[in-house]
């Protein structure tokens, strides 16, 4: 089983959501199932802090939800359908947060897309980032 | 109506006697959420849309002549009816209808999906006592991941043409079930189907996929080779295709790309993978992008 888990870590700029992940972020991606339900995201969007504050989270949870740093959420536990639903939230669309994850603008992003994507060639290993200096 | 393991395996018996349920087709298409927005708010004819729109045209006159009385529909869930607390790893909808879910901006203007609990529980049964531990659900809404492919495929009618059985598969928490469970899920399923005794034509729907990366900052993976491969291999060789690890789906496909298992589960559902003649390719289409994703599209017909 670990075998299974590690083989993953070697697909750069990708976090799989296995059990560490899932037990480091169940209170995250609690809380994103909570803005599922247009009052509670009135209440969150009113006061952030107070809301993720009724939350069992860590302090860098919040703090990463408060950035809308998505990278961050996933390292933390984070998984992306639950963190859709801040964006969501936000009224932003899933391509502006997937944008916002890779550093790209998201207008860059989009044209990204339609010239058919990010290419599996140089992504498939961390050694190839490595490599590419 | 039981029939036996001999029965079912040898050809011409396993399409179903005359009064019984039958596997018609397998469809398989993927559930970008985008799809259903640009559908919802009137833009399928919008130069972005229109060629995506385009390539199901075949498929939706196919189906107007070809509508099944039951389409068991296998996609997964997007932390809609499932959050953390439950993950169930296949999870079969018994109730007699689904309401399209709000997955925060207000539930989709689709019909609401009706059930057929008779068929469905039977399946479970079935199942089941073939050692496949299936979570029985009596309340599910369905989300994009069901609603998007019947948008696609019946367009916007103000009540669905058939009765549908969801079948919800964990492709969320890892790990999800491995692509060989997956397709013999699909067979367990046809055998299912062809004890059941009314005379019913059954589609199985696989959908999800195809390559995507939706996080960090490797979104926005596309892999056209992989996918055309994949496409080739799901159609004439599945039971070798179900052998693929996770790892690979993930590496190659982008790690939404694992959606892609749960096409084995209607592939393994087909006739031919229980000895009948192999089955006729309807419609094949393939267009990038849907927004992140990559749209996958094949109908089988079995002979």
């Amino acid at each position: 089983m670990t075998d299974y888990s590690e083989a993953f870590k070697d697909i750069p700029g990708t976090i799989v959501f296995d059990a560490t992940q899932s037990r480091l972020g169940f209170h995250l991606n609690q809380f994103c199932m909570s803005l599922m339900k247009a009052e509670n995201r009135e209440r969150f969007k009113a006061d952030e802090r107070a809301y993720l504050d009724q939350w069992p989270m860590t302090e860098e949870q919040k703090l990463a939800v408060m950035a809308r740093d998505l990278n961050r959420c996933i390292e933390l536990g984070g998984n992306i359908y639950f963190l859709a639903k801040i964006g969501a939230t936000d009224g932003r669309s899933f391509q502006y947060m997937a944008a916002s994850m890779t550093g790209m603008t998201q207008e860059a992003y989009a044209q990204m897309m339609l010239a058919g994507g990010r290419s599996a060639n140089g992504n498939r290993s961390k050694s190839e980032w490595r490599n590419r200096g | 109506m039981a029939r036996t393991e001999e029965q079912h395996k040898r050809p011409g018996l396993s399409a179903g006697t005359a009064a019984g349920a039958r596997i018609t087709a397998s469809v398989y298409t993927s559930h970008v959420p985008a799809i259903g927005a640009a559908l919802d708010l009137g833009k399928s004819n919008e130069p972005y849309w229109q060629p995506l729109f385009a390539g199901y045209e075949p498929s939706k006159a196919w189906l107007k002549e070809n509508t099944p009385d039951v389409i068991f529909l296998v996609y997964n869930d997007h932390a809609t009816a499932f959050s953390l607390e439950m993950i169930p790893t296949f999870a079969i909808g018994c109730a007699e209808s689904f309401q399209p879910a709000d997955e925060g901006w207000g539930p989709r203007p689709v019909p609401v999906v009706q059930g057929h609990p008779e068929l469905a529980w039977h399946i479970a049964q079935s199942t089941i006592l073939d050692e496949f531990d299936m979570t029985i659900v009596n309340k599910m809404d369905v989300d994009h991941g069901l609603t998007v492919p019947m948008s696609l495929l019946f367009g916007q009618p103000d009540a669905w043409p058939c009765k549908v059985i969801p079948l919800a598969v964990n492709v969320v928490q890892y790990p999800p079930p491995t692509g060989n469970r997956c397709y013999q899920l699909g067979k367990a399923i046809r055998k299912a189907v062809e004890s059941f005794d009314q005379p019913l034509k059954v589609q199985i729907w696989g959908t999800g996929g195809m390559s995507h990366q939706l996080q960090g900052p490797r979104a926005g993976l596309i892999n056209k080779e992989f996918d055309k491969d994949f496409l080739d291999r799901l159609i004439a060789d599945p039971a070798g295709l179900s052998l693929m690890p996770h790892i690979d789906y993930v590496r190659e496909a982008g790690s939404e790309g694992i959606e892609l298992v749960m096409w084995l589960i209607a592939r393994g559902a087909m006739g031919d993978q229980a000895g009948d003649k192999p089955p006729r390719v309807v419609h094949r289409f393939y267009h990038v992008p849907a927004s992140n994703t990559a749209v996958g599209h094949l109908i089988l017909e079995n002979n």
